[in-house]
Order: structure tokens, then sequence, then C-alpha cells
């Protein structure tokens, strides 16, 4: 069945950054201080091949066979999700958690990681089965129920990130299908307003902005109804909601506002990491060397904070070399999006977009303060094999979609 | 599906474009500011991260005797410290070194506490380890995680207790003196000089620490020493030369007998210290390193005493060797001369009004000259001056003569004499018509009543007699600026003194302690001591003609002058004769010389007034008035 070549950008860049990973996985582990750290690579290593033969594996598999897949997938995974909130371990950051799946005291897997994968097929395979693309609320009950259930059973575990990555997954998707941007950003509304409810006068504020917005935009009046609901049903428990989030995330969310307030324990990871890169300076402290990291101050720098060694040994420049990186994964990705020769290869390449946006820009905005510590690995770089797997597998489906795009005429470039 | 035209997807894929170079940016924005614009604050707390300053004690500067012999100096020494990242860490180790080197309970207390105020500061465990600690610690050190040996010079005094109330002792600073800063330069683990000398002269000899970095890991532990940071090297401190001569004060140590409380103290005529002794004494090197806590207890429970400097910190009734300044005041005064003679004859007493005071000695003197009263040391003669004086004249004299005031001498803490300011002071103190003017004149003129003194300033009285008529601020590293003061007596008075206080030990009180091969000038004295036994004193110079040395000493509970008298003159033959003229110390001889029919016993003084403890309470009191307005 082999037409045209593979699409090589994709290759070249996938394979730069999991170099790029792997090498500061190896650094990772060079401490003078024994960390959990120190024989990672060797891991990773393995992981490596493994999740290059799953990427070969599922370039071989026609998207169809995926699309037909795709409920068993989702239930699969939704069950799995039930099974963990029930029997899960913690690990890492969110020791107190139900993330991790366990047999016989060996951690398997997160099967949070699989439940974004089947959230995204399963999503893509819903919006592209209809004629049109939501144009109201009614419209969206569907999308919502498929990304909500895991959503919802994932915040249960709690893990605020990878929930989160549910809601950047949900929007790239919709926005892609093609649904107007006014109702994805009233869709958003009710949780500016959860965010806004913690100031009374601020919220006050928004309620009118927001009114004034609907005047505007007159949408359908069920529409309205129910936005404008949602908006001051938030205001409402966003207090309650507060007081049952873990204390741990309550710490997170609070020390991403003032580090300094606990520096020894809350704000501990967001100080060093902030150290830690901040000394790294222009040219950083140089590939493995950095003091930072080798004496054990900086915390999990094999896996949420794996990017804090970037900054501390290769400093700006190795930073914008790996972001750069990212936003030409992205660019070729989202290429191949625009190329793809159905409405489902192209959701479902830009839904991986979405997921791997979302992880990007959560894990290195964390390392620097920009957003709140969540426990969520950077792709390609942090050491873990559930997730690393899963982002292999995506790239496979990518890569599958520009061949399908390419046998059926595209150009190259 | 509708809506994925090639055109509507280029719109949407430039949205989504834009919304990656945006966050491309905006990740990037935040790097180059915390990486470009604030570099140097993260730099800096990198490098306080793991950067941990280790102050490095400076030798401190030696104290010499005046011929280059050492009173103090520094020896190597080992300093065990340990670094931790929390109390319960410290706590964890600590209980690993208990198991290869003891550390008693209290101790671990103290360290967690001391700890706690200075958490980057590694914790001192032992300020002076010996070789077997340091030994069994290195091999141990795998498992004392943030364990810190490092070499300190360690003060160490040759010659031990005689030297102990002179010197002082070193310690490590308090907090209280820390705020007081009564250290200038020392910071928390300094080690200053708390007494003695080490007090006084703190600043020339404490020189400035010097810092070392070392590297530490999140958990506190040392990961290796001599970091990049360039350390300071310590300022050793300046050494001081005494005036002091090693070998005597030791010989003084030497002599004194065993469970003895008392001073003695050598000066030179021009006010240089010789010796200064205390006892019972103590082993300054002990504080080396920290005391432990039961043997400071020790040292500050015993009704010994032992850490009073009973030198310049202990007040005794002067007694008979006041007499030396009553006859000053009326030779002064131009009342008497050498030859004069009292109206009465000493009968072994004198009777006044209807009340009897008697002389100490029974039988009576008979009619005596003022030579003959000192070497006597007659009672009856000195009432009967006391009374011609009278007290106001007295208490006016006696303040001019110094005895209202501290000797001056150069260390800390020496306590004022009491002495009365006026003749109001007593109507201050008892009330107007409360007290007898008639009994307090005769007490003070047999160095009595509300008047007590500390040895060195009695010392530095009898160097202004045995001197040229000048009393000069005793010293014992650098003069005094202020001036020395005349006795206000002639030449050929202060050569009538002096030839009374050799009949004292030709003929007089001090006889059985006289020797052929130094003529020696001296005063016993006994003082009342409503407590117990009386106090002896003896003040002595030599040689009579030409002082060299004048020693004084005194004896708690030793009944008599006569007792002390052997020990002053021993002091001065071995300083003016050398070693060989008192040959190997017999500790026994001395005291059986003391054996003597001849003994002044210490009139009581007239029960007047209240208990003479409380009235120097009272005194203390008004005085600390007097300094607070």
């Amino acid at each position: 069945m082999r037409g045209p070549a593979i699409d090589r950008n994709l290759v070249m860049v996938s394979l730069s950054l999991m170099l790029f990973g792997l090498a500061t996985l190896y650094s990772a582990g060079q401490t003078d201080v024994p960390t959990r750290a120190a024989g990672v690579w060797h891991r990773q290593f393995v992981w490596f091949g493994v999740g290059i033969v799953a990427c070969v594996v599922v370039y071989n598999v026609s998207l169809r066979v995926l699309e037909w897949l795709a409920p068993a997938l989702y239930a699969f995974s939704v069950l799995l999700l039930g099974v963990v909130l029930v029997v899960g371990t913690g690990a890492g950051t969110a020791e107190s958690s139900h993330s991790w799946l366990s047999i016989g005291g060996h951690q398997i897997g997160q099967p949070s990681e699989l439940a974004k994968v089947a959230t995204v097929l399963m999503l893509a395979r819903f919006l592209s089965s209809r004629k049109e693309a939501p144009r109201s609320l009614p419209d969206l009950i569907g999308p919502a129920l498929i990304v909500g259930v895991p959503f919802l059973m994932v915040l249960k575990q709690p893990d605020l990130g990878s929930a989160l990555v549910f809601v950047g997954i949900f929007f790239a998707m919709l926005f892609w299908s093609g649904v107007r941007p006014r109702l994805l950003f009233l869709m958003a509304t009710p949780g500016i307003s959860l965010l806004l409810a913690f100031n009374t006068l601020a919220w006050g504020l928004w309620i009118i902005v927001f009114v004034l917005i609907l005047i505007a935009w007159r949408p359908y009046v069920w529409d309205w109804t129910m936005f404008l609901a949602a908006n001051i049903a938030m205001g409402a428990i966003a207090m309650p909601l507060w007081t049952r989030l873990a204390p741990y995330q309550q710490n997170r969310l609070l020390t991403f506002l003032n580090p300094e307030a606990d520096p020894r324990a809350a704000g501990y990871h967001a100080i060093q990491s902030r150290v830690a890169i901040g000394s790294g300076g222009w040219f950083g402290t140089g590939y493995t060397e950095g003091p930072q990291k080798r004496l054990a101050f900086l915390p999990e720098q094999h896996t949420d904070f794996v990017f804090s060694v970037v900054g501390e040994e290769l400093g700006f420049l190795g930073v914008f070399v790996a972001l750069s990186l990212f936003l030409m994964l992205f660019l070729v990705l989202l290429r191949i999006a625009r190329r793809a020769t159905d409405p489902f290869s192209s959701l479902m390449v830009f839904g991986i977009i979405g997921l791997f946006f979302t992880h990007v820009f959560e894990n290195v905005g964390m390392t620097v303060n920009l957003m709140p510590i969540t426990g969520i690995p950077l792709p390609l770089f942090s050491y873990g094999g559930s997730f690393f797997i899963i982002c292999l597998l995506c790239l496979g489906v990518a890569l599958r979609v520009a061949h399908d795009s390419r046998a059926s005429g595209y150009p190259d470039t | 599906m509708n809506g994925f035209d090639s055109y509507r997807l280029r719109a949407r894929a430039d949205v989504a474009r834009l919304v990656f170079v945006a966050a491309f940016v905006v990740l990037c924005g935040a790097f180059f500011r915390t990486q470009v614009i604030q570099h140097d604050k993260f730099q800096l707390k990198a490098v306080t991260n793991r950067l941990r300053p280790i102050s490095l004690t400076p030798p401190r500067g030696s104290i010499l005797d005046r011929h280059g012999r050492v009173i103090a100096e520094n020896v190597p020494g080992y300093s065990v410290k340990l670094l931790a990242s929390s109390s319960d860490s410290l706590r964890a180790v600590l209980v690993r070194v208990q198991r290869f080197v003891p550390v008693d309970s209290a101790r671990v207390v103290d360290i967690i506490e001391r700890y706690k105020q200075a958490r980057y500061q590694p914790a001192l465990i032992f300020g002076d380890a010996s070789f077997e600690i340091i030994a069994k610690l290195e091999e141990h050190r795998s498992v004392l995680p943030g364990l810190v040996i490092q070499a300190e010079p360690k003060r160490l005094y040759p010659a031990g207790k005689s030297v102990a109330h002179l010197a002082g002792y070193v310690s490590e600073v308090t907090e209280v003196d820390l705020k007081a800063d009564r250290y200038p330069g020392a910071v928390l683990g300094s080690i200053v000089g708390k007494a003695g000398l080490e007090r006084q002269y703190d600043d020339t000899l404490r020189g400035n620490e010097g810092v070392r970095y070392i590297e530490v890991n999140a958990r506190g532990r040392l990961v290796r020493e001599g970091a990049a940071s360039a350390s300071l090297p310590p300022t050793p401190g300046n050494p001081i030369t005494t005036t002091i001569d090693l070998e005597l004060q030791r010989f003084i140590d030497s002599i004194w007998p065993a469970k003895v409380r008392g001073a003695m103290v050598a000066l030179t005529p021009n006010g240089e210290v010789r010796a200064l002794y205390s006892a019972p004494t103590f082993d300054p090197n002990s504080f080396v390193g920290g005391i432990s806590s039961s043997d400071w207890r020790r040292l500050n429970t015993d009704p010994a005493r032992p850490l009073l400097n009973r030198v310049i910190q202990a007040r005794y009734p002067p007694a008979s060797p006041f007499k030396l300044a009553i006859s000053a005041m009326a030779l002064k005064r131009g009342l008497i001369r050498l030859g004069t003679r009292m109206p009465e004859p000493c009968r072994g007493g004198m009777r006044l009004g209807n009340r009897v005071f008697r002389c100490w000695k029974k039988d009576g003197h008979g009619m005596l000259d003022l030579i003959g009263a000192v070497a006597g040391s007659c009672d009856v003669y000195f009432y009967q001056l006391g009374l011609q004086l009278g007290l106001e004249a007295i208490i006016q004299d006696g303040v001019f003569l110094g005895f209202r005031d501290k000797s001056g001498i150069d260390l800390e803490n020496e306590l004022s004499p009491i002495w009365p300011s006026s003749m109001a002071y007593f109507d201050r103190l008892y009330g107007p018509r409360h007290w007898s003017p008639l009994g307090t004149t005769l007490n003070f003129s047999i160095g009595q009543g509300e008047n007590t003194q500390t040895l060195i300033n009695m010392v530095k009285f009898y160097q202004g007699l045995a001197g040229p008529g000048t009393v000069v601020t005793p010293f014992i590293v650098r003069p005094s600026a202020t001036k020395e003061r005349s006795l206000g007596l002639s030449e050929k008075e202060l050569d009538a003194l002096r030839h009374s206080l050799i009949a004292v030990m030709e003929r007089g009180t001090a006889v059985a302690s006289r020797r052929a091969d130094l003529a020696v000038a001296g005063k016993t004295g006994t003082a009342q001591n409503p407590h117990g036994e009386d106090h002896g004193w003896f003040i002595g110079f030599a040689p009579a003609d030409k002082p060299e040395l004048i020693v004084g000493g005194i004896m708690e509970f030793a009944e008599h002058g006569t007792t002390v008298a052997p020990y002053v003159v021993q002091a001065l033959r071995r300083y003016i004769l050398g070693p060989a003229a008192v040959g190997p110390v017999k500790m026994g001889v001395l005291l059986d010389e003391t054996l003597t029919p001849q003994r002044d016993t210490a009139p009581r003084p007239l029960e007047l007034n209240p208990d003479s403890a409380a009235a120097r309470a009272a005194e203390d009191s008004l005085r600390r008035a007097e300094i607070a307005r």
C-alpha cells in the first residue's frame, strides 16, 4: 500500500523533540545526590523503542479502522477511569490522588492518558458524522457529554491538569469543526464567571458586561437563558466548590498567585523551578552541570519539571530552541489537519494538536509560574511510559493522515 | 460534513496559527523575563540556596607576662558542627552521633534550641573535640550527613587555675550580649572574653572572623567544601603584654592554703600589677569549647563562689590597715607628729561617758607614740586620734584619699568601695538622731563601720605610702589616663609612717613573720565579720627602705591578720630575692609559723547601728539612684 513517502517534516520535528527530551532526561539523572531520576533515561530508552513500534503499527492501520474502533475504545477508557476511581493510586506531585492503575503493586499507566486519545477519536467521529457544525446549545449536548464524562471522572481523581486537557481538546475540536467563535466564547463564559466569583465586585461587573454582550449578539432564546443561568450558577457555587477541592489543589492555586506565601511547602516547587530557570541566564550553566538540579533543589526534575532542567542548563537559548521545535510541531500538524482527506481525519489531527498544545502550554507555563502547578507531563520530554506511548500513537495517527492525504493527490510541500 | 472546504479551513488554520505563535511569544517572553531580565536576582537565590557560610574563628591574641611568658595562647583544636535542613533531621543525626561519642541529653536540647535561632548555620556540637572523637566521627562520616569538622585555634592557659581571675576565660557570645552590643563586631557564634583580661581587652584580642563557603544539597547536606565562592581568611587578634610576673603569680597559687577563700595582689610603686590572685580558683581551660552545663552549675552554685574575683569584687572592712589612713589624715592636718602621745594611756580600754571602749589587747599597751601605736595596733590610741579628727574630717579626708572611688584597675566589674560622701549619709541611712556620731567616729577610727574596701583599693593606698606619696591607678596592660594623686604628706611624714610599718614587723603584731633576709614593712588587720570568723588582712612592702613591691592579702575566716602575714612575706621574698630564697614550698611549715602568741583580735564594733550588711545594701541602692539621676 505504500505509495507516497512519509511526512518527513513531522518525522524530523518529532525525532528532534524526542532526542532533545531523552538528552534532557539523561541530564536530569546526573545529580550529586541520589534521586529517583538517576537511571530513568535507561528505562525511557526502552519506552522510546516501544513508542516507535506503536507509532509504526498505528501508521499501518487504516483510519477507517480507528473510526470504527472509536466507540469501543472510548467506552473502554471510561470503564478504566471508573476502575481507577475505586482502586487507583497516586504518584509524583500528586501522591494522594487516584490517577494510576496498578496491578500487583506495579503502576502500569494512567487511564486518563488513554481517555484523552479516546475522547479525541470519539469526538472526531461524532462531529464528522453530523451534517453541520453545532450552531446552538442543544447541538452541543452530544460533544459536551462525550468530553464531560471523562472530564468529570478525571476531575474526581482529582487530577486538575488532565481535566484541563479535556477542556482544551473540547474547545479545539469544536473550533475546528466550524463552531462560531461567538458560541465558543459563550461556552467559556461560565468558566470566567467561576474565576471572577471570588471577588464580588468583579463578578457583578462581569454579569453586567455579559448581559450587554447577550443583548448585542442576540443568540437563541434558549441559549442565552441557559448561558446566563450558568454564569449566575457558577457565581453561586464557586465558594462551595473551592472548599471541596483537596487542600493540595487549593495550595497550588494559591501559591500560583503568590509562591512566597509558603516557600517551604506549597510554594517550594514554583520557587525552586524559577530559581533554576532564572539562574540559567542566556546560555545556561552547561549541559548536565546545573547546580540546582545536581543538588536536588529542583523537584520532579525528570517528570513535571523536566523543562526547568532545559532552562537551567541550556539557558534562554535552549528554551528558545525547544519552544521553537514545539511551535514547528504544531504548525506541521496544523498543515496535516488542513490537508486531511476527510473531516474525521482532520478533526482527529486537530484534537491531537489541542491535546499536545494544552500539555505544552500548561507544563512549560507552570515552570515559570505563568500557569498554576498541575501535575501534567511535557509531551516527548517527561519520563513516563504510558504518556510517551500515547504521544507516539498520536504522531502515528497524524503520519497516517498525512500519508492518506498525499496518496489522494496533495503535493508534498 | 460541511464546512471542511479549503477556504474555510484556511481561515480557521490562520486563527489557529495565530494562537500558536501568540502562545510561543508569551512563553518566550516569560522565559526571557525570568532568565535574562531577572537573571541576577535568581542567580543570587541559586547561590544562597546552595552555599552556606561557615565562620572561621580567628586566632585570639596571646596574653603574655612582662618577660614574654605565656598566660594565654592558642593551640590547634577541632570543632564539630552539623548542617541540617530541619530540627528533626538534626535530632536524628545527633542520635546517631550519640552512638559513637557521648553527648548528654541536656546538650542535645541546647544544640537544637540554638539551631532554631540560625538555621542556615551549622550547629555546633563540640567546640573542642578530642582526637578520639574526631577519629570516631570521621570513621562513620557516611552515616552522619552534614558533618563538618573544622580545624580551629583553641585557647589554652598553660598556667591553668593560677591565672583564672587574672586572665578570665572565653566563651561563645550570648544573645543578651549581642543585643546590648557589648562586643562590637561579634556575631552569633563568636568567641569572646567573658572575664578578666580576656573581657577587658577583648577588642584587641579577638580579631575578625573569616568566612568559608561550603556547598550543600537540598537536604542541607554537605556536598563539597571550598565551593566556587572565595573565602575570607580570619584576621588574627593582637597579643597583649601585661605587667604580670607569671612566676610570682604561680608562686602565690602554689603557697595558697587549700580551701581558704581570699585574694592576694602585688603592685609595684608605679602601679604595675605583678600578680593578681583570688581563691578559690577554677580552671579557665574548662571553658574552652563550651563548658559543660554541670561544670557551669557547680561553679555558680558553689557557696565559695570561685568565679568571684576577690581582689576587685569583694569588699571587706579595712580594719587595722586603715589605721595608717587615719594616721595620714592626722599628720596631714597637723594634729600630731610622730612622737605625739594621746592624753590617755591604753589600759585595755577607754572610758567615754558611761561606756568602756575596749582595745584588742586586754592588758593594755600603756602610753604610746604614733609609731608604737601602729606597731601594736593600739585601738585606744586611734579612738582618741579619731575623736581629735572628728567624723566630718575623717569622711572628707577619706574621700580625698580615694576610699570612695574604685581603684580604676583595667579589669571590668570592679566594685565601688563603701565610704560615706558626707555626714548627711548617716541621716539618710538611719534618719537624723537615730545614729550616734560618737560611736561612729570610734568605729571609723579603727577601720570599721560603714566603710568597706576592696583589696585592690587598700593596696593602692599602701602603694602611695611605699612610693613618693602619690597613689597611682594600678594597671595590668595599659596605664590609666587618670593622673596620679598625692596623699598630701611630706617626705618626712611618709618616712615616719614607713617606720611605723617596719616596727610592725620588727616588734609589733607581725613579728612572727619576720625574716632576716628581707626588711618588710606592713600592717596586719582583723576585719570583724558578722557572718562568722573574722577576716585576716596583711598589706606589706619590701624592701622597707626602698620598696619594690607592695603585696596585699586577705583570707576570709582566717581570724587574724597574723595568719596572712607569712604568705605575703613569702610572696615578697620570692619576688625580690628570687626562687632560691623561698626554696621548695612547704605548706605545713608556713602554717606553723602563724602560731604565735601575738595576735590582734578585732574589737567588737559598737552595736549602735543596724546590721552593716543591710546598711551596705542600702548604700548600694542610694548610689544606684545617684547614678540614675
